[in-house]
């Protein structure tokens, strides 16, 4: 797939010193969906900040469609709408003129019939006459959207786009994103919602301390750093595993009525056959079982801890 | 040129003058009549005249002057400054706008309203004092010069402000006692000669003077002398602006 923004030894030190990106590259493809993972601080929004030219980098390169940030700013800028983090709006603007500012000021001629679409897209069609200070905090967010909108961006970067909208409009806004992207839209995105970068990401990228520690296709994260676990509720507790069973990864949970064993599901061999009949062997009986795939949350989880 | 992006800022600032209607046109309208109250009825009943003019009629000038900087400092400074409170910032400079683009709409709308204000006081005084003009070319040249030469002053001091307390604090502390004690209500030459020589630090002297000679054909200082000096100020301004958006300072990480 091609690449539409390429992100090369890219490093920002704020004037108080504090480094908040480290000689990062990173590549996103057109018409992907790229999730941003990273922990409060990592650099997620100094990243999206600095190629959408709201922040200057202190080294590096930044090529959006073949222009760099700086050089061909006007080409690369018309080319990307933002959404940030924050709730920050004129309170006393209507939400059509702030529509319509947001595509004049990314240099587009006036386009009522495409503004009345976006608005409609995203429910804010009977608001469009409201001041922005009579909206609810989601209804904002939604605007938000629709001004990163106006100018028909072909790249769109939502900073947490769901921080504090409540799950049916998550529900919507996912949909809406599905539905950027089937025309074409690349989406990148940060969140601290891990079911979300789940459910919504072609490829995944995590960024810590203000480094890019892994960047892979969702799947193939998944398979690649997930790990399963056999959980056996046994019918005694036990004080100790027994030495029996020391060649197993195994662990005690619930004090000592749940058996854990952790296994690799990609190996052609998982060791389970061998676990249970040794089991009977030394006498441990179990009631139930159950197995548990690793989420992506765990496997951010992991990688930070690991980072850190 | 982003021709889009200065029309939609422009015309974003000017709404916001429609909005803040009685703050914007009415109130400036309502002090300067009070001016020519206090100030052409109860003193001017007892200067007759300045330099063969009216009192009332000489003042004229100095409060079109009063109200264009005090006014052009507020807007433009207010314009720049309420994207950075509120944060709606981010969306000016991920826009592919130029930083010359960003001055000619914030400071043209500025100027706009500092030009159109000017033009109500002078109507308004048409109604107190019998007025005459003698060169309305320069007369609307100064007009315009000094409210984008203070609208660019006031674009500074928006950026330049991290609290509503500095926004205000050019304007209250600085614009306004220099512009009543740069001829606005006066001829300096009523001045003790010291105060004379202490006045000509005062740049602002030069602009009323320069001002009130398109009205009147009299000046404390020479005219040559006041375009001089506003040139100065506006190539100072555009310098400082300049390096604002070189270095990014106050509005650019």
């Amino acid at each position: 797939m091609q690449t539409i923004i390429s992100i090369s030894k890219l490093s920002k030190t704020y004037s108080s010193g504090f480094q908040a990106l480290k000689n990062v590259n990173l590549e996103i493809r057109r018409g992907e969906i790229f999730a941003l993972l990273g922990p409060n601080g990592a650099g997620k929004t100094t990243l999206i900040g600095t190629v959408c030219g709201i922040i200057r980098p202190t080294d590096g390169t930044v090529n959006i469609d073949g222009h760099d940030i700086i050089a061909d700013y006007r080409a690369t800028r018309s080319l990307v709408g933002l959404v940030p983090q924050e709730l920050t709006t004129d309170a006393f603007e209507s939400v059509w003129n702030t529509v319509s500012f947001s595509r004049g000021l990314f240099g587009k001629a006036p386009n009522p019939a495409h503004i009345e679409k976006v608005l409609k897209d995203l429910s804010l069609w009977n608001k469009k006459d409201n001041k922005i200070m009579t909206l609810s905090g989601g209804m904002k967010r939604r605007l938000l959207i629709a001004k990163a909108l106006s100018h028909e961006p072909k790249i769109l970067f939502l900073d947490e786009p769901t921080a504090g909208v409540d799950v049916e409009l998550r529900r919507d806004m996912w949909n809406l994103v599905r539905v950027l992207r089937a025309s074409g839209v690349t989406i990148i995105l940060t969140t601290h919602y891990i079911d979300e970068a789940e459910e919504m990401a072609d490829r995944i990228g995590v960024i810590n301390k203000g480094e890019i520690i892994v960047v892979e296709e969702k799947i193939e994260l998944m398979r690649k750093l997930g790990k399963k676990q056999l959980t056996l509720h046994l019918q005694d507790s036990l004080g100790r595993i027994p030495d029996a069973l020391a060649n197993y990864q195994l662990e005690l949970a619930n004090q000592g009525t749940d058996l854990i064993y952790t296994y690799d599901a990609q190996r052609e061999k998982t060791g389970i056959e061998p676990l249970l009949q040794d089991l009977t062997k030394v006498g441990v009986k179990f009631k139930d079982l159950q197995t548990k795939q690793s989420s992506l949350e765990d496997i951010f989880v992991s990688l930070v801890r690991n980072v850190s | 040129m982003n021709i889009h992006a200065i029309r939609a800022i422009y015309k974003f600032e000017m709404s916001r003058t429609g909005r803040t209607l009685m703050q914007s046109i009415v109130s400036p309208v309502i002090s300067t009549s009070l001016y020519f109250i206090v100030f052409g009825s109860a003193i001017g009943s007892r200067i007759a005249e300045v330099d063969g003019i009216g009192y009332g009629a000489f003042i004229v000038p100095g409060l079109i002057m009063l109200t264009l900087l005090t006014q052009s400092v507020s807007n433009a400074s207010f314009g720049i400054y309420f994207p950075k409170f509120t944060g709606t910032i981010y969306e000016l400079l991920s826009a592919p706008v130029s930083y010359f683009e960003i001055v000619v709409s914030y400071v043209g709308a500025a100027a706009t309203k500092s030009i159109i204000l000017g033009t109500i006081i002078l109507i308004t005084s048409a109604f107190f004092v019998p007025l005459r003009i003698a060169h309305p070319l320069w007369m609307l040249f100064f007009l315009v010069l000094t409210s984008f030469t203070f609208s660019l002053l006031g674009f500074i001091i928006g950026v330049w402000a991290d609290g509503f307390e500095k926004l205000q604090f050019v304007p209250l502390l600085i614009i306004t006692p220099l512009t009543f004690l740069g001829g606005s209500f006066y001829s300096i030459n009523m001045l003790p000669p010291f105060w004379q020589t202490v006045s000509l630090f005062n740049p602002v002297v030069y602009l009323i003077s320069g001002f009130r000679w398109s009205f009147y054909e009299i000046a404390d200082v020479n005219l040559g002398v006041s375009l001089l000096m506003i040139a100065i100020f506006l190539g100072v301004s555009l310098a400082v602006v300049a390096w604002i958006f070189k270095t990014g300072y106050r509005i650019k990480n």
